[in-house]
């Protein structure tokens, strides 16, 4: 049985979904996925890793792996899978796994494939899908001669079944090994919402010009409490000082694949559409019945916004039973 | 100081990607090839620096095909760096050898205190060169990078992470950057300096003699394929009232998403 090795990561005391969905992923392929799990809350999610196909977890129990810090990340990650000896590690392709796994992956002389969508096992290789332009074409990635194969996935691509039970006996703790730290964390800087991250979110709701100014992105926050949705913009509205960077869609913000994606006011610049045309169900909003955005979009309201935004808030309430 | 900026050519945002007829590749005939985007606040950020540290010097360096590679390290120039650095080769190389190629190069310049990145590059969103680099200096990194202060011999900088927090690390010189939107306002190139750009040295290295053999890659990208086309949209009609009830019921009813 080859073996895999998944990064979970955690949040308050919690296993992300993004990583079950890789043990699980694991698990079905019949790895033996080991799972590591960073930090002194760590337990939980380790006995969590266990019930949904970890066979085994490696738990680096260290108060100091409770804040992120690429070195003694690298240090722990380094040990945990030299010391499993397995050749395909998966992780998420979050901030930290986009941070801390391509350098592992020199550090091992081998290569990894990062943001991806789907994945398949063929001949012992990883086979992943990817983005390539941010949506507009997607490459398959062979990693066969990859000395050690990481793939980094996004979330919400796999399917995630029940837990099972946990087997604390599989939770082995390990020490974090001895670090010269040159990197020092000085402070973690809490955003202004608490809401999944764009890459993370099931459902999004996006704003674009067509809001005229940033005061009406209230409509669109109003609508996102309703749905548990994550609120996104266009460009032009980032670059507009209207919203942050962090909310920006496209080709040179975030690509995104939630289950559904409502554009409001957003006209569809193919920047804009490349980054948000992997998700699965897509509602269009806009007063130009012209605008690209409706040929990329599953549902098309052609209206006033300032009119349709508010009835439909009123309608997914009346739904949702809230 | 001794700065370099790591560039990556890419083909403008506005193109349209179209496959080969085999799908191994991407069709880029006429493409207009930019500098990565991400890149550019990589290079306003080096100039900045070198504005307030007189003695600094910035290099910019790419790995490509040597022409449209010197092409697009001429923007670079023309926005304020001292020189530039062509690293020709002709092959796909995967992450892990542009960053061999990069590290190699920089090493054969002697080293620099400071090496500034994109975040990623929006051709193939890889967000992976730049740790990798950082590893193959022995430096330490800090990646998606929205401010920076350097005093002395030590930067602090601020990473974006999920949901508009952010990290703040300090690391000492030298250190590997990747520079998110954000991070400055990248200058245009100004007609004096797209003049000077025309007189500044562009140096070069062969990537098979930095060590990186065609054919060494670890990945592959094998084949290629356009997004699954989209069922034709519904539109929905009636005043604002209807729409919304009839949208509801259809997110529900038939996409089932609700």
């Amino acid at each position: 049985m080859n073996k895999l090795v998944v990064f979970c990561e955690h949040h308050n005391q919690n296993l992300k979904r993004s990583s079950i969905e890789l043990l699980q992923f694991g698990k079905s392929k019949n790895f033996h996925v080991i799972g590591i799990v960073l930090g002194s809350e760590g337990q939980k999610p380790a006995e969590q890793a266990t019930a949904n196909g970890a066979s085994e977890v490696m738990f680096f129990n260290d108060v100091k792996l409770n804040g992120y810090n690429p070195e003694l990340y690298l240090a722990a990650l380094e040990a945990g899978i030299k010391q499993s000896d397995a050749r395909h590690v998966l992780a998420p392709a979050s901030s930290i796994g986009k941070d801390v796994f391509p350098r592992l992956a020199a550090r091992m002389d081998s290569s990894l494939a990062s943001d991806c969508v789907s994945l398949n096992i063929e001949d012992n290789a990883f086979v992943a899908k990817k983005p390539m332009y941010a949506g507009k074409c997607f490459a398959q990635v062979n990693l066969k001669d990859s000395p050690v194969q990481i793939v980094l996935m996004r979330a919400n691509q796999l399917p995630v079944a029940a837990a099972g039970a946990a087997n604390t006996g599989a939770i082995k703790t390990l020490p974090l090994p001895e670090v010269s730290l040159k990197t020092i964390l000085m402070e973690v800087v809490k955003g202004a919402s608490e809401k999944l991250d764009l890459t993370e979110a099931n459902v999004i709701v996006s704003g674009g010009r067509g809001l005229k100014e940033a005061g009406n992105f209230k409509m669109l926050e109003e609508m996102a409490n309703v749905l548990g949705a994550t609120v996104g913009a266009s460009r032009a509205v980032v670059d507009s000082g209207w919203v942050g960077h962090s909310m920006q869609v496209g080709q040179t913000g975030k690509t995104v694949a939630p289950t559904l994606y409502i554009a409001v006011g957003i006209s569809g610049a193919i920047q804009h559409l490349a980054g948000m045309t992997g998700s699965k169900v897509i509602v269009a909003i806009n007063n130009d019945p012209n605008a690209p955005i409706f040929q990329k979009a599953t549902y098309g309201i052609v209206g006033d916004l300032f009119e349709v935004v508010p009835k439909l808030t009123e309608e997914f309430k009346k739904l949702l039973h809230k | 100081m001794k700065i370099f900026v790591g560039i990556k050519q890419v083909p403008d945002t506005e193109t349209k990607i179209k496959l080969l007829p085999n799908a191994a590749g991407v069709d880029l005939t006429g493409v207009k090839w930019v500098v990565n985007p991400y890149d550019e606040f990589a290079i306003e950020e080096a100039v900045k620096i070198k504005e307030k540290n007189p003695g600094t010097q910035v290099f910019a360096i790419t790995l490509g095909p040597k022409q449209r590679a010197s092409e697009v390290l001429r923007t670079a120039l023309a926005m304020g760096c001292d020189e530039g650095v062509v690293v020709n080769t002709n092959t796909d190389l995967d992450n892990l050898g542009v960053a061999k190629a990069l590290a190699a190069a920089i090493k054969a310049e002697g080293g620099c205190d400071l090496l500034l990145l994109g975040k990623l590059a929006i051709d193939d969103n890889g967000s992976s060169v730049g740790p990798m680099v950082a590893e193959l200096l022995g430096a330490p990194h800090v990646s998606v990078v929205s401010k920076l202060e350097l005093s002395g011999t030590t930067a602090k900088a601020e990473r974006d992470i999920e949901g508009g927090a952010k990290e703040v690390f300090q690391v000492p010189l030298p250190c590997v950057l990747t520079a998110n939107k954000g991070l400055n306002m990248p200058r245009y190139a100004s007609l004096p300096g797209i003049m000077k750009a025309k007189k500044k040295v562009l140096k070069e290295y062969e990537a098979e003699a930095l060590g990186v053999a065609a054919g060494s890659a670890k990945s592959k990208f094998t084949s290629f394929a356009m997004p699954d086309d989209k069922t034709a949209v519904k539109m929905i009609t009636g005043d604002a009232g209807a729409q919304a009830q009839e949208l509801a019921r259809l997110l529900r009813d038939e996409a089932k998403v609700l």
